[in-house]
Protein backbone atom coordinates (compact mmCIF):
# COMPACT_ATOMS: atom_id res chain seq x y z
CA UNK A 1 0.00 0.00 0.00
CA UNK A 2 2.50 2.45 0.66
CA UNK A 3 4.78 1.43 -2.00
CA UNK A 4 2.02 2.05 -4.44
CA UNK A 5 1.56 5.72 -3.49
CA UNK A 6 5.23 6.44 -3.13
CA UNK A 7 5.13 5.03 -6.86
CA UNK A 8 2.39 7.56 -7.71
CA UNK A 9 4.20 10.37 -5.60
CA UNK A 10 7.74 9.79 -7.02
CA UNK A 11 6.12 9.20 -10.58
CA UNK A 12 4.76 11.92 -10.78
CA UNK A 13 7.64 14.20 -9.24
CA UNK A 14 9.98 12.36 -12.04
CA UNK A 15 7.30 13.47 -14.58
CA UNK A 16 7.56 16.97 -13.59
CA UNK A 17 11.16 17.81 -13.83
CA UNK A 18 10.98 15.92 -16.91
CA UNK A 19 8.88 18.33 -18.39
CA UNK A 20 10.92 21.12 -17.05
CA UNK A 21 14.26 19.59 -18.26
CA UNK A 22 13.52 18.92 -21.59
CA UNK A 23 13.02 23.08 -21.46
CA UNK A 24 16.09 23.51 -19.90
CA UNK A 25 18.44 21.45 -21.94
CA UNK A 26 16.42 23.21 -24.96
CA UNK A 27 18.50 26.46 -24.26
CA UNK A 28 21.24 24.59 -25.80
CA UNK A 29 19.89 25.85 -29.26
CA UNK A 30 19.48 29.45 -27.70
CA UNK A 31 23.19 30.16 -26.98
CA UNK A 32 26.00 28.77 -25.03
CA UNK A 33 25.61 31.46 -22.76
CA UNK A 34 21.57 31.65 -21.80
CA UNK A 35 22.45 27.18 -21.07
CA UNK A 36 25.19 28.28 -19.24
CA UNK A 37 23.27 30.52 -17.01
CA UNK A 38 20.24 28.25 -16.64
CA UNK A 39 22.91 25.61 -15.77
CA UNK A 40 24.24 27.90 -13.01
CA UNK A 41 20.96 27.47 -11.06
CA UNK A 42 21.32 24.04 -10.80
CA UNK A 43 25.15 24.63 -9.47
CA UNK A 44 23.14 25.77 -6.16
CA UNK A 45 23.47 24.31 -3.46
CA UNK A 46 19.33 24.09 -2.74
CA UNK A 47 18.92 22.89 -6.40
CA UNK A 48 21.27 20.35 -5.16
CA UNK A 49 19.74 18.89 -2.43
CA UNK A 50 16.56 19.57 -4.50
CA UNK A 51 18.46 17.16 -7.09
CA UNK A 52 19.53 14.50 -4.86
CA UNK A 53 15.72 14.24 -2.94
CA UNK A 54 15.48 13.87 -7.34
CA UNK A 55 17.74 10.81 -8.01
CA UNK A 56 16.41 9.27 -4.11
CA UNK A 57 12.44 9.18 -6.24
CA UNK A 58 13.82 8.37 -9.20
CA UNK A 59 15.82 5.17 -7.43
CA UNK A 60 12.28 4.08 -5.48
CA UNK A 61 10.72 4.09 -8.43
CA UNK A 62 12.69 2.35 -10.34
CA UNK A 63 13.40 -0.41 -7.32
CA UNK A 64 9.66 -0.50 -7.17
CA UNK A 65 9.02 -0.73 -10.98
CA UNK A 66 11.37 -3.62 -10.64
CA UNK A 67 9.70 -5.29 -7.83
CA UNK A 68 6.05 -4.83 -9.76
CA UNK A 69 7.73 -6.28 -12.70
CA UNK A 70 9.07 -9.47 -11.11
CA UNK A 71 5.85 -9.80 -9.45
CA UNK A 72 3.59 -9.61 -12.55
CA UNK A 73 5.78 -12.16 -14.47
CA UNK A 74 7.09 -14.32 -12.19
CA UNK A 75 4.62 -17.09 -11.35
CA UNK A 76 6.31 -17.49 -7.48
CA UNK A 77 6.78 -13.34 -7.80
CA UNK A 78 3.45 -12.64 -5.49
CA UNK A 79 4.45 -14.94 -2.40
CA UNK A 80 8.00 -13.33 -2.31
CA UNK A 81 7.10 -9.91 -2.72
CA UNK A 82 7.81 -8.98 0.72
CA UNK A 83 11.16 -10.78 -0.06
CA UNK A 84 11.06 -8.45 -2.92
CA UNK A 85 10.85 -5.12 -1.51
CA UNK A 86 13.35 -5.67 1.27
CA UNK A 87 15.91 -6.67 -1.66
CA UNK A 88 14.66 -3.74 -3.75
CA UNK A 89 15.32 -0.99 -0.11
CA UNK A 90 19.21 -2.85 0.33
CA UNK A 91 19.71 -1.81 -3.59
CA UNK A 92 18.01 1.67 -3.09
CA UNK A 93 20.49 1.93 0.20
CA UNK A 94 23.74 1.02 -1.74
CA UNK A 95 23.13 2.67 -4.43
CA UNK A 96 21.84 6.49 -2.87
CA UNK A 97 24.39 6.20 -0.45
CA UNK A 98 27.49 6.47 -2.28
CA UNK A 99 25.61 8.77 -4.79
CA UNK A 100 24.99 11.19 -2.54
CA UNK A 101 28.50 11.34 -0.47
CA UNK A 102 29.95 11.95 -4.22
CA UNK A 103 27.13 14.06 -5.23
CA UNK A 104 26.99 16.27 -1.90
CA UNK A 105 30.42 16.99 -2.16
CA UNK A 106 30.15 18.50 -5.15
CA UNK A 107 27.46 20.73 -4.29
CA UNK A 108 29.53 21.46 -0.67
CA UNK A 109 33.16 21.09 -1.75
CA UNK A 110 35.70 23.54 -3.22
CA UNK A 111 34.97 26.87 -4.97
CA UNK B 1 -26.02 -9.39 -1.98
CA UNK B 2 -25.14 -11.50 -5.32
CA UNK B 3 -22.44 -13.71 -5.32
CA UNK B 4 -19.42 -12.92 -7.57
CA UNK B 5 -18.84 -14.83 -10.96
CA UNK B 6 -16.67 -18.09 -10.63
CA UNK B 7 -12.88 -16.30 -11.96
CA UNK B 8 -12.88 -19.23 -14.98
CA UNK B 9 -16.75 -18.31 -16.01
CA UNK B 10 -17.04 -16.98 -19.20
CA UNK B 11 -16.87 -13.61 -20.28
CA UNK B 12 -20.40 -12.19 -20.50
CA UNK B 13 -20.78 -9.34 -22.53
CA UNK B 14 -22.85 -6.38 -20.16
CA UNK B 15 -23.82 -3.06 -22.85
CA UNK B 16 -25.28 0.07 -21.01
CA UNK B 17 -24.37 2.36 -18.55
CA UNK B 18 -21.10 1.98 -16.60
CA UNK B 19 -20.09 -0.68 -19.05
CA UNK B 20 -17.88 0.07 -21.78
CA UNK B 21 -17.32 -2.18 -24.75
CA UNK B 22 -14.28 -1.88 -26.42
CA UNK B 23 -13.19 -3.70 -29.42
CA UNK B 24 -9.27 -3.04 -28.71
CA UNK B 25 -6.90 -4.22 -25.79
CA UNK B 26 -5.30 -0.77 -25.66
CA UNK B 27 -5.29 -1.03 -21.81
CA UNK B 28 -3.70 -4.19 -21.89
CA UNK B 29 -1.15 -3.07 -24.27
CA UNK B 30 -0.46 -0.08 -22.10
CA UNK B 31 0.12 -2.19 -18.78
CA UNK B 32 2.51 -4.37 -20.85
CA UNK B 33 4.49 -1.30 -22.07
CA UNK B 34 4.96 0.48 -18.49
CA UNK B 35 6.64 -2.87 -17.23
CA UNK B 36 8.63 -3.09 -20.19
CA UNK B 37 9.38 0.78 -20.88
CA UNK B 38 9.97 0.71 -17.01
CA UNK B 39 12.74 -1.96 -17.31
CA UNK B 40 14.30 -0.18 -20.47
CA UNK B 41 14.12 3.21 -18.61
CA UNK B 42 15.72 2.20 -15.68
CA UNK B 43 18.66 1.22 -17.60
CA UNK B 44 18.62 4.05 -19.71
CA UNK B 45 18.05 6.46 -16.36
CA UNK B 46 20.95 4.95 -14.82
CA UNK B 47 23.41 5.58 -17.26
CA UNK B 48 22.42 8.96 -17.88
CA UNK B 49 22.56 9.62 -14.18
CA UNK B 50 25.90 7.97 -13.81
CA UNK B 51 27.29 10.03 -17.46
CA UNK B 52 25.98 13.32 -16.17
CA UNK B 53 26.63 13.63 -12.28
CA UNK B 54 29.23 10.69 -11.57
CA UNK B 55 31.69 10.39 -14.10
CA UNK B 56 32.63 14.11 -14.44
CA UNK B 57 35.15 15.93 -12.35
CA UNK B 58 32.55 18.20 -10.57
CA UNK B 59 29.76 15.79 -10.98
CA UNK B 60 26.49 18.36 -11.80
CA UNK B 61 28.96 21.50 -11.70
CA UNK B 62 31.11 20.37 -14.83
CA UNK B 63 27.33 20.84 -16.96
CA UNK B 64 27.75 23.27 -19.37
CA UNK B 65 27.24 23.90 -23.02
CA UNK B 66 30.43 22.33 -23.97
CA UNK B 67 29.71 19.34 -21.65
CA UNK B 68 26.89 18.93 -23.64
CA UNK B 69 28.32 19.23 -27.14
CA UNK B 70 30.94 17.02 -26.29
CA UNK B 71 28.31 14.13 -25.34
CA UNK B 72 26.14 15.18 -28.21
CA UNK B 73 29.24 14.98 -30.56
CA UNK B 74 28.36 11.01 -30.52
CA UNK B 75 25.72 9.43 -32.15
CA UNK B 76 25.58 7.21 -29.34
CA UNK B 77 24.55 9.70 -27.17
CA UNK B 78 21.91 11.48 -29.01
CA UNK B 79 20.09 8.17 -29.52
CA UNK B 80 20.71 7.37 -25.90
CA UNK B 81 18.83 10.96 -25.06
CA UNK B 82 16.85 10.32 -27.82
CA UNK B 83 15.09 6.77 -26.76
CA UNK B 84 15.13 8.32 -22.92
CA UNK B 85 13.21 11.35 -23.97
CA UNK B 86 10.27 9.28 -25.82
CA UNK B 87 10.42 6.28 -23.74
CA UNK B 88 10.20 8.30 -20.23
CA UNK B 89 7.51 10.95 -21.90
CA UNK B 90 5.34 8.25 -23.04
CA UNK B 91 5.88 6.25 -19.69
CA UNK B 92 5.27 9.41 -17.93
CA UNK B 93 2.43 10.61 -19.42
CA UNK B 94 0.29 7.19 -19.58
CA UNK B 95 1.05 7.31 -15.46
CA UNK B 96 -0.43 10.66 -15.41
CA UNK B 97 -3.68 9.86 -17.26
CA UNK B 98 -3.53 6.96 -14.68
CA UNK B 99 -4.33 9.80 -11.83
CA UNK B 100 -6.74 11.70 -14.00
CA UNK B 101 -8.76 8.17 -14.52
CA UNK B 102 -8.34 7.33 -10.34
CA UNK B 103 -8.48 10.81 -9.10
CA UNK B 104 -10.99 13.54 -11.81
CA UNK B 105 -14.73 12.40 -10.96
CA UNK B 106 -16.09 14.77 -13.33
CA UNK B 107 -15.84 13.44 -16.95
CA UNK B 108 -15.21 16.88 -18.07
CA UNK B 109 -11.93 17.61 -15.87
CA UNK B 110 -11.16 14.28 -17.05
CA UNK B 111 -11.12 15.51 -20.91
CA UNK B 112 -9.70 18.66 -20.07
CA UNK B 113 -6.44 17.37 -17.98
CA UNK B 114 -5.96 14.38 -20.96
CA UNK B 115 -5.99 17.38 -23.19
CA UNK B 116 -3.72 19.13 -21.21
CA UNK B 117 -1.15 15.93 -20.88
CA UNK B 118 -1.38 15.67 -24.62
CA UNK B 119 -0.08 18.76 -25.36
CA UNK B 120 2.57 19.01 -22.85
CA UNK B 121 3.44 15.71 -24.43
CA UNK B 122 3.89 16.72 -27.85
CA UNK B 123 4.94 20.11 -27.45
CA UNK B 124 8.08 18.58 -25.22
CA UNK B 125 8.82 15.45 -27.32
CA UNK B 126 8.70 18.01 -30.42
CA UNK B 127 11.04 20.22 -28.84
CA UNK B 128 12.97 17.56 -27.21
CA UNK B 129 13.47 15.59 -30.78
CA UNK B 130 14.42 18.79 -32.52
CA UNK B 131 17.40 19.84 -29.52
CA UNK B 132 18.92 16.96 -30.15
CA UNK B 133 19.17 16.59 -33.72
CA UNK B 134 19.30 20.40 -34.74
CA UNK B 135 22.02 21.09 -31.81
CA UNK B 136 25.07 22.75 -33.20
CA UNK B 137 27.87 22.23 -30.64
CA UNK B 138 30.11 25.49 -32.57
CA UNK B 139 27.46 28.00 -32.61
CA UNK B 140 28.31 31.10 -34.96
CA UNK B 141 26.89 34.56 -35.24
CA UNK B 142 28.58 36.67 -37.94
CA UNK B 143 31.32 34.32 -38.86
CA UNK B 144 32.28 34.51 -35.09
CA UNK B 145 32.29 31.73 -32.50
CA UNK B 146 30.00 32.49 -29.59
CA UNK B 147 31.35 32.47 -26.27
CA UNK B 148 31.22 29.19 -24.30
CA UNK B 149 31.56 27.07 -27.26
CA UNK B 150 33.73 23.74 -26.49
CA UNK B 151 37.44 24.02 -27.24
CA UNK B 152 37.03 21.51 -30.18
CA UNK B 153 35.55 24.40 -32.37
CA UNK B 154 39.08 26.25 -32.37
CA UNK B 155 41.22 24.14 -33.80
Amino acid sequence: MWSWVLHRVTGFLIFMFLLVHVLDTAMVRVSPETYDNIMGTYHNWVMGLAEAGLVAAILVHAFNGLRIVVVDFWSKGPKYQKTLLWIGVAALVLLLVPFLVIHLSHIFGGE
Amino acid sequence: MTAIADPKAPRTRQTGPGRRVTRTNAEAVGWVFMRVSGVVLVALVLGHLVANLVVPADGVRSIDFAFVAGKWSSLGWQLWDLLLLWLAMIHGANGVRTFINDYATKSTTRLWLKVLVGIAFAAVVVLGTLVIFTFDPCPMVDGALLDGAPGFCTP
